[in-house]
């Protein structure tokens, strides 16, 4: 495939950003359906690529081949884990754009709404494309700084304060990334992500590029909220208009937070033990505290926010184990399947989290609250609403058939079988409290008496739209755990985090 | 080796004002001494001492260069720094024509 392709994920969302203000001030309705269809355009070529064949692809800004083996330009890198992450990303992207042409009818200034929506999605998508690291804190700091605007968008109290908030710790996430970035330079003098893979080879047990990997564990974790630096979360996710926090939760925190850690961790520094157990560690706190903080909300889509801390730690301890397991020099196969559930958890959190809080966003666009206490017999008024979300409660609580339930019953399968007994436990004990939160929203929300009859109708056709299309991808993604269409989507996206030196080898072509 | 250090406390500084500061303007200033000090350092690490300005002419070799790289980072760094600092200050400006202060402790409409 023709090279220059992948840098269109980043030109089309930055020219049409540029384009939006400009045109659509004069054309009513441009912005709704330019940003649609590019989304469409950018979804249909990343499962395009995907669907290629798994081969690693560069792009050399401006051209400039190596000197003497040294890269000197700027890598754009597609590889099978790139491409997953594309997908997920430009999925949600379009979900939440179509849902928005209804939705965000009731605010004004949508040329803004919609720029910024094209920016980040440009700023995510450059991340998981980057190859280098300077140009990955760039992208980062592109998406991050569009979506604390979009935090912000309904400025009132509470999205202001949750914005700043979200700001300052973001603020300070980034610099520790520089800081980061600062001193793997100090140390190779090259900011490749592959060169300094191959110049890190042999350094096993070195005190500084450990030093380094805890602030980029800090740093991204603050990003994409892990435990102890998760404070941010549900103030801003919650606070966020409902498509933009399905874009927050279902890809934002995956894409600049987790993507870069393991793509860091797995294909940049030699994988270290005690660094594992750290990140194995984080992702269980994560799993555990943030579902019992979860089951005490009466907001519904701060309940959500919480949920999503809580199933990205389902995603690090899998992939967590899978990294103990590789740097003890384990078995390969067990480490595939945590790994591989790990993955396979990413695509279903950010299907059914998505969907969920198109459905809160529903809910309040029909009933005008989040309050569940204030919600109730929805169930006669809303049919749409409450079969979607009913779908999507059951795949994060782990019911079959639904995706939820064979992710998780992956990773627990890895974690008994690499004798992780504890990990084992507490999953399955964080599944059962989801299972009881999300019992919780069904029932407050679309069956409880309410003391006045509702008088809330069900949404326009562009939100159902994209309620019913994920709620049936809820579904269809349990197809995953056939192998044949593993072995297509998923299997290579593992097979890039199992060979952990081949990223070097590939992208310099050695 | 002194002026890292000086720039690694100038750091220190700047998570300090953050962590204890109460005025939101006062934490974007710590959040801005933070980014300074990593300039300083991104800048430190290109330098050679007796070094020339990486401009290539006639007559001047390149060995007694110092590292043009970090800074090229440091300027792309303070664009996105500028970014940052308009949207803190512009989202502080509209909290105090919202809430009449800046005073972290009375700005608490969001809890847990």
């Amino acid at each position: 495939m023709e090279p220059s392709v992948i840098i269109s994920f980043v030109i089309i969302p930055l020219f049409a950003a540029f384009l939006i203000p400009l045109v659509g001030r004069l054309v009513g309705g441009f912005q709704r359906i330019l940003t649609s269809s590019i989304m469409l355009l950018l979804l249909v070529l990343s499962v395009f690529i995907t669907l290629q064949g798994p081969e690693t692809i560069t792009y050399m800004a401006g051209g400039w081949e190596p000197v003497g083996g040294v890269p000197i330009a700027i890598y754009l890198v597609l590889d099978p884990l790139s491409g997953f992450l594309l997908t997920i990303i430009n999925l949600l992207g379009f979900m939440s754009v179509f849902y928005a042409i209804s939705y965000m009818r009731r605010y004004t200034s949508e040329n803004l709404f919609y720029t910024l929506v094209c920016l980040m999605v440009a700023g995510m998508n450059g991340v998981v494309l980057s190859g280098d690291l300077f140009n990955l804190y760039v992208f980062l700091e592109i998406s991050v700084i569009s979506s604390y605007a979009l935090v912000a968008f309904g400025v009132g109290k509470t999205e202001l304060e949750a914005s700043y908030k979200y700001q300052v710790l973001g603020a300070l996430a980034s610099l520790l990334v520089l800081f980061g970035i600062a001193m793997i330079y100090w140390r190779t003098k090259t900011l490749n992500i592959a060169d300094i893979s191959v110049l890190l080879q042999h350094a096993r047990h070195d005190t500084f590029l450990v030093f380094v990997q805890l602030i980029l564990i800090t740093g991204f974790g603050i990003k994409a909220a892990l435990i102890p630096f998760h404070a941010w979360l549900p103030d801003a996710h919650s606070s966020a208009p409902s498509p933009i926090s399905a874009m927050l939760s279902g890809v934002l925190i995956k894409a600049v937070g987790v993507y870069v850690l393991i793509r860091l961790f797995f294909n940049m520094f030699q994988l270290d033990t005690s660094l594992a157990i750290v990140f194995t560690a984080i992702g269980a706190l994560s799993m555990i505290i943030g579902v019992v903080l979860a089951i005490g909300q009466w907001d519904l889509k701060r309940l959500l926010a919480y949920h999503s801390i809580s199933q990205m730690g389902y995603v690090v301890t899998g992939i967590g184990m899978g990294m103990i397991l590789l740097a003890r020099g384990g078995d390969k196969s067990i480490a595939a399947l945590a790994i591989g559930g790990g993955l396979f958890h990413m695509i279903n959190h950010a299907v059914f989290k998505g969907l969920l809080f198109l459905n809160a966003g529903a809910i309040e666009y029909a009933a005008g609250t989040r309050d569940m206490k204030k919600m109730g017999g929805l169930a006669r008024h809303m049919p749409v609403t409450l079969s979607s979300s009913f779908s999507a409660s059951m795949a994060i609580s782990g019911m079959p058939p639904f995706n939820g339930f064979f992710s998780k019953l992956i990773i627990i399968v890895a974690a008994i079988q690499g004798e992780f007994y504890l990990l084992a436990v507490l999953a399955v004990i964080a599944g059962i409290v989801t299972l009881a939160s999300f019992m919780k929203f069904q029932r407050f929300a679309f069956y409880n008496k309410p003391e006045k009859e509702p008088t809330a109708r069900e949404v326009p056709l562009a939100m159902r739209f994209s309620m019913v299309t994920l709620a049936l991808l809820c579904l269809l993604l349990s197809l995953l755990i056939i192998p044949d269409i593993r072995q297509i989507f998923l299997e290579p996206a593992v097979n890039t985090l199992i060979e952990t030196t081949e990223y070097a080898t590939k992208v310099l072509k050695l | 080796m002194t002026v890292f250090i000086l720039s690694f406390l100038m750091l220190l500084v700047g998570v300090h004002g953050v962590l204890t500061r109460r005025n939101l303007i006062k934490v974007v200033i710590s959040l801005t001494i933070i980014e300074f000090s990593i300039f300083l350092m991104l800048a430190l690490i290109g330098f050679i001492s007796g070094g020339e300005a990486p401009i290539l002419d006639a007559g001047i070799s390149a060995g007694r260069m110092v590292d043009p790289l970090p800074q090229a980072m440091v300027l792309t760094a303070i664009v996105i720094a500028l970014a940052t600092n308009a949207m803190l200050l512009t989202i502080a400006i509209r909290l105090y024509k919202k809430y009449g202060t800046f005073d972290i402790r009375r700005i608490n409409e969001l809890k847990g």
